[in-house]
């Protein structure tokens, strides 16, 4: 039986690796006495499966852990049984227990939806409601990335979905997360800021976007439609209580 | 359920001391975030003691140190202490945080160490004393003891290193010397009442100096002879005694945890986000060691061997791993074999272990038929290497460190291990012990040499699948360490070191099997200043202290250690390493440590060591008492039958 754990992440433990956390649940399933089923061998591991990992230093409202479990008591009880046994800002807000048919956390993942702050003081100098609208006519938004091969240009376009102003302070995006097409918030906030001069460059180091941003991923989606015309549900709307 | 939540919330410090600029932009921010599983976070409002207690290395080292753990444990079982962690500031946070100014702070309240009641630092090898300047100074705490203020923290050093205490003198106010468990709470008390009064710093110190184990190194003064040997050591004052002994827990063969002074077992370690070094529980099974090997500074000092009672380890091991989590289990000590009830324990833990899909990991074991036994049920026989510690290459030099390891029992066990499947051995040696000589280094070559022939005269070619064995040799220095047999001796140079290894490394490049061993040496350099600071005195504060201001820390770490430097700066203060280390003290000489008195005797010692100079072995303390004073304290196997 395989379970969808949804949590939060926020707080000082937003700090944590991907790895690290990973390894934070592993021993969270064992204090939580939680009937969670192994592989074979030597060193036997926790059948476990993450969702599109989270960069250091981002919060996040919708993470996904998927678990393959021998036997449960109820989603409710291992929901509060996890948490309990948790630590400040790893938060589980729900459990559901998955079809048979679903596929994992990991391979599922089409979308990510985040919402982008600026951080006190640290506003771009051209508010981003003025550049917007011409950042969306472009045909082509060429970005080029730094990999570990060195650096290469991508076009983000046809990875946004969606991108808006929510308030006067924060910007909600929706963009490609899947393995082969994923697009970082961060780069998308590089490219529509690019041309803007962004804060005073001598004191580059300590105002760079990466620097002014609060980015909080809201939630992570599978596609149900096509490719050509797709159709997002959050990963939380798949499995039963 | 909603009670623990909030409770969560209230003492979490969602304020770190770094700001997401710094922690964004430094090696792992998580060495520096707090908030870890089972650490423990007070209402500072209703604590009369702030401790903050240090291991000052890298978080990863220092996170793996169970005397943090179980001290920690201690401390916040107080009511009215809090107690934090505080570690090295890897050298990335170091340089910002002395460009922005930004005080040290402690793990769990990211409060500045400055502020605090007391400084707790562990000093478990030389190679970190740079790094105790590192942390008084990020601490913004003055270096030097006398120069420190009311309002500034207390400093208290405890340790294995504190059995020398004296080239640190002059950086801390008090050092505990012996086992944590026992003098604490007095020397709590003592603060609060002195707190209360507003008695000042220096009479605090001077009524702590007349505890038990605390030695208070500014109430002392040394006088030295022309040849640089020391001619005094005494008190300054009327009332502060002239020898410190060290202080034992006897206590920890307790049964029943209530009835001990601090009697528990950290039940809820602190478990780290992070990979560390000792990412696993930790069960220490006993205290001390029964086999007086005369290199072995652990071996002394930690007499007499206490074990701990084999329930308390079972029901302590449950829950520490229902509260950690982890998913291995180590056993500590110094000798696990020479632990009575291991048999029994083992076999529950890997019962229980099993059920729980929990690791064992084994420490070194003396490798027999019930050790491999053991091993082939935890391990991954193909994976796995088994590990012999001969010390030294021949029966001689074997004799006269007291190693009570002999070839047959060597070659035995590895074949046996070999017909159980292992075809991975390692071997550790130490090279410059007393007397040593080239036949001694070329033992080394030729035991290695028999053991890869031991593996084709036992595994049939047929079986070997095309596999050969594979003998790993390794050699450390012998670096002499006060309170064992061979304080006397002298330590090679690095020079003799380097071409010690130099001999073993053709020795073995001349054996018949010598393609089945590698061999693999340690550096020289640390060796030497290590044997400086192992047996230092006084003057070398001086040496410590210029040596950090000229840019020294992390000396532990081979990519930031600078030999050149210390060797400049020992000439500048105008001392000298061949007094230090490369020569032999006589045995009337006053040494720096004499003062203290760690229970066993400088007449054990010197008998030991003349033993030694003839080839002579002794008895470990479970076949016949050696008569090395330590029974004095009145427990451990000094009490215990005699099995014969």
């Amino acid at each position: 039986m395989r379970l969808r754990i949804k949590f939060k992440k926020y707080g000082p433990v937003r700090f944590i690796g991907h790895l690290d956390l990973m390894r934070f649940f592993q021993k969270a399933i064992r204090r939580a006495q939680i009937d969670v089923a192994y592989t074979e061998g030597f060193s036997p591991h926790q059948i476990m499966a993450f969702a599109a990992p989270l960069g250091v230093g981002l919060t996040s409202n919708g993470e996904y852990m998927d678990i393959e479990v021998n036997s449960i008591t109820s989603c409710q009880d291992i929901m509060e049984r996890l948490n309990k046994t948790s630590v400040y800002g790893i938060e589980v807000i729900s459990v559901k227990v998955l079809p048979d048919t679903a596929g994992n956390a990991m391979a599922s993942v089409a979308a990510a939806a985040y919402t982008v702050r600026f951080r006190e003081g640290r506003e771009p100098a051209m508010p981003v409601s003025t550049v917007l609208p011409e950042f969306l006519a472009r045909e082509q938004i060429l970005f080029t990335k730094k990999t570990k091969k060195g650096l290469k240009e991508v076009d983000l376009r046809p990875g946004i979905y969606q991108l808006n102003m929510e308030s006067m302070e924060s910007i909600y995006m929706l963009v490609n997360a899947s393995s082969g097409g994923n697009i970082k918030p961060l780069h998308v906030m590089e490219a529509l800021l690019e041309r803007e001069n962004f804060p005073d460059e001598s004191r580059r180091e300590e105002n760079s976007v990466e620097q002014s941003l609060l980015i909080t991923r809201e939630d992570l989606y599978t596609n149900i439609g096509t490719e050509a015309e797709p159709k997002f549900i959050s990963l939380d709307e798949i499995g039963e209580i | 359920m909603i009670e623990e939540k909030q409770s969560k919330e209230q003492l979490s410090n969602n304020k770190l001391a770094l700001s997401d600029d710094i922690l964004m932009r430094i090696e792992k921010p998580e060495r520096y975030i707090g908030h870890e599983v089972n650490s423990v976070v007070k209402d500072k409002s209703k604590v009369k003691v702030r401790f903050a207690m240090c291991f000052p290395d890298v978080y990863e080292i220092g996170m793996s140190h169970l005397g943090i753990q179980i001290l920690y444990d201690m401390f916040n079982s107080m009511e009215d202490v809090w107690c934090e962690r505080v570690y090295s500031p890897w050298v990335d946070l170091d340089a910002v945080m002395r460009r922005k100014n930004i005080p040290l702070f402690a793990l769990e309240s990211q409060e500045p160490i400055k502020d605090f009641d007391f400084l707790g630092i562990t000093i478990q090898y030389e190679m970190c004393y740079t790094n105790i300047l590192q942390i008084l100074d990020l601490a913004q705490i003055p270096l030097l003891a006398v120069e420190r203020e009311e309002d500034c923290p207390i400093v208290i050093g405890g340790g294995p290193c504190t059995y020398n205490p004296e080239p640190l003198a002059d950086f801390f106010d008090i050092f505990y010397i012996g086992e944590g468990e026992t003098r604490y709470d007095d020397l709590l008390t003592l603060y609060k009442e002195c707190k209360s009064l507003k008695t000042d710093r220096v009479e605090f110190l001077r009524r702590a100096a007349g505890l038990p184990g605390i030695y208070v190194p500014r109430f002392y003064h040394v006088t030295y002879q022309e040849d640089g040997t020391i001619d005094r050591f005494f008190p300054t004052e009327e009332g502060i005694p002239s020898v410190i002994r060290k202080e034992l827990f006897m206590d920890i063969m307790q049964e029943d945890h209530s009835a001990a002074s601090y009697s528990s077992y950290p039940a809820k370690p602190v478990v780290p986000f992070i990979k560390v070094t000792q990412d696993r529980a930790v069960l220490e099974i006993q205290r001390g060691c029964i086999r007086g090997c005369r290199f072995c500074q652990a071996g002394q000092i930690y007499r007499p061997v206490r074990e701990r009672n084999v329930d308390m380890l079972k029901s302590i091991a449950i829950e520490i791993l229902q509260n950690t989590g982890y998913e291995e289990i180590s056993l500590s000590s110094l000798s696990s074999s020479d632990y009575s009830k291991l048999p029994e324990l083992l076999d529950f833990l890997i019962e229980e272990c099993g059920r729980k899909h929990v690791n064992i990991s084994l420490p070194s074991l003396r490798i027999d038929a019930f050790s491999l036994d053991i091993m082939s049920k935890v391990q991954d026989v193909k994976k796995s290497s088994l590990t012999f510690a001969p010390e030294a290459g021949s029966q001689r030099l074997r004799n006269v460190i007291n190693k009570g390891l002999t070839e047959e029992a060597i070659l035995k066990g590895a074949a046996l291990a070999f017909e159980g499947g292992w075809t991975r051995v390692k071997l550790y040696f130490m090279l410059g012990l007393p007397t040593e000589t080239a036949e001694d280094i070329r033992g080394i070559a030729e035991l290695s040499n028999q053991i890869a022939a031991t593996y084709f005269d036992t595994v049939p070619k047929e079986k070997r699948g095309g596999n050969r064995c594979q003998i790993v040799a390794s050699t450390s220095f012998f670096v002499p360490k006060p309170f064992t047999p061979f304080q006397w001796a002298r330590q090679c140079t690095k020079e003799e070191f380097l071409d010690k290894a130099y001999q073993t490394r053709t020795a073995i490049s001349e054996q018949l099997n010598q393609k089945s061993i590698k061999y693999h040496w340690h550096e020289a350099d640390a060796s030497v200043w290590e044997g400086v600071l192992a047996r230092g005195d006084r003057r070398l504060g001086q040496v410590i202290r210029r040596v950090y201001e000229k840019g020294s820390i992390y000396d532990a770490w081979g990519e930031y250690f600078n030999h050149d430097r210390w060797l400049e700066t020992m000439e500048e203060c105008g001392l000298s390493v061949d007094f230090y280390t490369h020569r032999e003290r006589s045995l009337e000489e006053t040494l720096p440590w004499d003062f203290i008195d760690c229970g066993v005797t400088k007449e054990f010692l010197i008998r030991e060591w003349k033993k030694a100079l003839e080839e002579k072995t002794s008895e470990n303390c479970r076949q016949k008492c050696q008569g090395c004073g330590v029974s004095a304290f009145g427990g451990g196997i000094c009490v215990e039958e005699k099995k014969l």
